[in-house]
């Protein structure tokens, strides 16, 4: 699906920060994924791969970081930390849960050969 | 997106114009043929640097959003809807929830109110049509192999439909409750519309959607007695989604509901004009 999009996005990213750097290779791309950005992991990671091919960062290993769902609770009133969107409130139980964090998608940084 | 200015690779097409464009980087060049009574088509192929060897190791911090380039692009779109004291929805559900009959009939309610429509399809240009049938100006995007229109498709197909001042903008967003969710197009809001024949756990089956729209229209309501659904359990789903989602139940076909659907909207926009005298 999208994971594509995004491994273009990224390597419109790369190829801008190589250019700016004068760097021509990368080893490693670090990417911080939020739990509910919606990015299946295994799927970036072949979008990756193919998109990356004859970029500077072919063959470059995708590192991918977990960042935490978070949610505010509409019963206790508390930013919580949740592990899956149909989680129930982990302090209170209460099932009226909206998402206040972790849909991030960034780049955090590039290994340089 | 392309690497270059963002455009979304392989063969998607905004209907209505053709020219190229060639971007002028030395390791990178792509076109987008904008065709005449056709189709601009987004990026072909991307001609990348070759790698030689390497040298010693370091790090290069980037702290860079993957979606920045498409953010970018929606906040043009936004600025530009915010000059002409537009409100722009878009409209997301599966395919097949009714999005273009309940547009068709929302156009025929507002009667001449200045407004425009952007089509997003994979393929065809059978919903613009339809909404031209009405007599509104309307444009078709199509996706290609993409699933979901992004910022810069939007864009494009706003320069080409001539916004006037105060009108709506209706962008009907191809048929998925995934993808849609994570590109701003630089819309108000929005609206996501879900039929009662798809099943009361559908906001639980794709969160993301629901969670991200302002309004859910709970569409067919006229063909509810005919599938033994609950009503009340497709709302008291869409609230454990999204605690502050609107919920409105409406039959494009029997008219049902449309009334309080026009007010959101006509409200909406009045809300838009008057946050840009504030602003």
């Amino acid at each position: 699906m999208h994971e594509m999009s995004l491994c273009e996005g990224m390597r419109s990213i790369i190829e801008d920060q190589a250019r700016a750097h004068e760097v021509r290779a990368i080893r490693a791309v670090r990417v911080e994924i939020g739990k509910f950005a919606g990015v299946e992991k295994s799927a970036l990671n072949f979008a990756f791969d193919v998109v990356m091919k004859g970029s500077v960062a072919e063959g470059a290993e995708l590192v991918m970081i977990d960042l935490p769902g978070r949610a505010m609770c509409y019963d206790c009133m508390r930013e919580v930390e949740i592990e899956d969107r149909l989680s129930p409130c982990p302090d209170c139980g209460g099932g009226k849960l909206m998402p206040s964090g972790g849909d991030e998608m960034r780049i955090k940084d590039l290994e340089v050969a | 997106m392309c690497t270059v200015c963002g455009c979304s690779g392989d063969g998607a097409t905004v209907e209505g114009h053709r020219h190229d464009h060639h971007h002028g980087d030395s390791d990178h060049h792509h076109s987008h043929h904008h065709g005449h009574g056709g189709d601009i088509h987004f990026g072909h192929g991307l001609a990348g640097a070759e790698v030689p060897g390497m040298t010693q190791q370091r790090l290069i911090e980037i702290e860079t959003d993957i979606m920045a380039k498409n953010d970018r692009y929606a906040e043009a779109n936004r600025a530009a809807l915010t000059a002409l004291e537009a409100f722009a929805v878009n409209l997301v559900s599966s395919p097949g929830s009714g999005k273009t009959t309940l547009l068709c009939k929302t156009i025929e309610a507002l009667g001449d109110r200045p407004l425009a429509v952007i089509e997003g399809d994979q393929q065809t240009s059978n919903d613009a049509e339809r909404i031209r049938a009405t007599g509104v100006s309307a444009i078709q995007v199509n996706t290609g192999k993409g699933c979901h229109l992004d910022g810069h498709m939007v864009g494009h197909a706003m320069e080409h439909l001539d916004l006037p001042r105060g009108a709506m903008l209706f962008i009907e967003n191809v048929g998925n409750l995934v993808c849609p969710a994570g590109f701003d197009l630089g819309e108000d809001c929005k609206v996501a519309i879900l039929s009662v024949t798809e099943g009361e756990d559908k906001p639980l089956k794709y969160p993301d959607m629901f969670a991200a729209a302002k309004l859910a229209i709970l569409s067919k309501t006229d063909l509810a007695p005919h599938c033994a659904v609950d009503l009340d359990l497709y709302e008291a789903n869409l609230r454990r989604i999204n605690p502050h989602i609107e919920i409105m139940r409406v039959s494009a076909l029997t008219g049902e509901g449309m009334d309080r659907w026009i007010a959101w909207l006509e409200t909406a926009l009045k809300k838009k004009a008057v946050t840009k005298l504030a602003g």
